[in-house]
């Protein structure tokens, strides 16, 4: 397996507190790693750096071997890189259609564009029902299918995930999981930040687990699941 | 002679003047919520710079709307690097600024380029050479001239191409995802400097065009011009809600419109109290009303503009 995503030393600063104290973890091609911890662990800092909307105070992020850390955010996604930021980030006052075009914006192969928007419509039949509804219209579920869409429109080597179950209905939960565990069977690569850590950890094959701005341990997803201090911290459950 | 249908027509080619100019404050507006207080002087230098070449042309003996074309036409791009330069000067560099900052220095930039055009093209009214004809029509019982005619239809079809960029050309698709959500468009890809470059770029170009109609029609240009034509148009984005581009196009002809009734009737209304010369007052006191009761503007989205 090749490493598609390598982060050494990891420092974010906002202003002078530190929220993520250089850590260093990797992702290999065609893998479902999780990030999770608690509230305030530096779970979205870090993937913010990685997705270029936060500069690192230090530290190396590698992608494909090259150096990310001074790339224009504008330029990420032409490398392979898209987020789904958390709280969706949708464009309210565009159209469903709207917003999965701006997904594509960088590409230029209509048939692939054409292909991909079928793909999206048929893992989410709701999105093709509301295609001409403004996005600020949408419930939040429908958002979060239509954040994950529009980044998948943009082909991405890597899809960097927030928090997607964040304010969701239980049923809405589900279908958004089993879409996500559907693209990775697919091939492709992505790292999932959760705090809901049992699903997160269902999903994945290997996870991060962050605490104060450090990654703690990391392991196999199934090592996480049986682990006595995961279980207790994040799990909810006394061994 | 129909006094309200004569009013009413001047008042529609006035508006649509301001309408024209109302676009640049409501895009610029749009995206990065600045009120580009500069933009009226950049009316201002592309009707003296369109006076200028006008001129030069007029004095060979040429007459007609081709002298007045060629006119724009350089208006056009000497507007558009302006327009360029005072968003790289005077903005781009206080972008993460707090929002007084840029506005402070649009007001710098609006008294800077005021006293450039005095240098250039002195203080005193220049008049616009007389290239034109100007036929005049009858419609019921009102007047209306060739020029008003042109300036209704070049207005009416910048508007509708600035309104199709906008709403059907990814670019357009592109600003709009860029002022609702900068940091979002940059992850799609979407290099926001550029677009905001480029709105900038639109917006002086309609700039240049109404400057060069403006003084076609009033017949004169200083370098004060810019100020209250300026002033006028930013009331007319904010009547129709600003950042919403349908809104400067109907406030701008509302304004125009309210504005020539008042300086149609104020005086006959009032017994010669209040003249026409009035008729800036009733158009800020709209301002004012409209801030007041809808402060959204009329075609303003109401509520919560960024989620």
């Amino acid at each position: 397996m090749s490493t598609l995503l390598e982060v050494k030393e990891l420092v974010v600063r906002y202003g002078g507190i530190e929220a993520v104290k250089g850590i260093n973890l990797h992702i290999h091609q065609g893998e479902l790693v999780t990030l999770i911890g608690a509230n305030g662990a530096g779970k979205t800092s870090t993937l913010n750096a990685l997705a270029g909307l936060l500069k690192p105070a230090s530290g190396e992020i590698r992608f494909e071997g090259e150096l990310l850390n001074s790339s224009p955010i504008h330029q990420l996604i032409q490398r392979g890189l898209a987020l789904v930021p958390e709280g969706r980030g949708v464009f309210p006052r565009l159209t469903v259609e709207e917003n999965l075009a701006m997904g594509a914006y960088t590409r230029k192969d209509k048939p692939g564009m054409r292909a991909d928007l079928n793909q999206v419509f048929e893992s989410f039949p709701r999105l093709q029902e509301r295609r001409q509804q403004k996005a600020g219209t949408l419930s939040g579920g429908e958002q979060q299918m239509l954040a994950i869409g529009r980044a998948l429109m943009g082909r991405p080597k890597l899809l960097l995930l927030d928090e997607p179950s964040m304010g969701l209905a239980p049923l809405m939960v589900q279908t958004i999981f089993s879409v996500i565990q559907r693209v990775a069977k697919e091939g492709m690569t992505v790292f999932l930040v959760e705090q809901n850590a049992r699903l997160a950890l269902q999903s994945a094959q290997r996870a991060y687990v962050m605490e104060g701005g450090m990654i703690r341990f990391n392991a196999s997803a199934n090592e996480c699941l049986s682990d006595p201090r995961v279980r207790l911290a994040y799990l909810g459950e006394d061994s | 002679m129909d006094i309200f249908l004569q009013q009413v027509i001047n008042g529609l080619v006035q508006g649509s003047l301001y309408a024209l100019v109302a676009l640049g404050y409501t895009m610029v507006y749009g995206i990065i919520e600045l009120v580009n207080f500069a933009h009226g002087e950049v009316v201002m230098v592309g009707a003296l710079v369109g006076l200028s070449v006008i001129e030069r042309i007029a004095s060979r003996g040429d007459t007609g709307w081709g002298v007045i074309a060629i006119g724009v036409l350089v208006a056009i791009p000497s507007c558009m690097a302006l327009g360029l330069g005072i968003e790289r000067v005077a903005y781009r560099p206080l972008r993460k600024a707090p929002r007084l900052a840029p506005l402070i220095s649009a007001i710098g930039v609006s008294i800077a380029l005021q006293q450039m055009a005095a240098l250039i093209w002195g203080r005193n009214y220049l008049h616009y050479p007389d290239v034109l004809s100007n036929p005049q029509f009858h419609i019921g019982g009102a007047v209306i001239t060739q020029v008003q005619l042109v300036i209704l239809a070049t207005t009416g079809i910048l508007m509708l191409l600035t309104w199709l960029i906008v709403q059907k050309t990814a670019l357009g698709r592109a600003m709009r995802a860029s002022a609702q959500n900068p940091s979002v468009a940059g992850l799609m890809g979407v290099n926001v400097d550029r677009i905001i470059a480029l709105t900038f770029l639109m917006g002086s170009g309609l700039a240049a065009v109404a400057g060069v109609l403006v003084g076609t029609y009033y017949g004169v240009g200083n370098h004060t011009m810019g100020f209250m034509l300026g002033l006028k148009a930013f009331t007319a984005a904010v009547l129709g809600g600003i950042g919403s581009l349908g809104g400067a196009m109907l406030g701008g002809l509302l304004l125009g419109v309210i504005e020539n009734l008042g300086a149609g009737y104020l005086g006959s209304v009032t017994n010669g109290t209040i003249g026409s010369n009035y008729s800036d007052v009733l158009a800020f006191l709209m301002l004012i009303a409209v801030l007041v009761l809808r402060p959204s503007g009329l075609m303003g989205e109401r509520g919560s503009e960024k989620v």
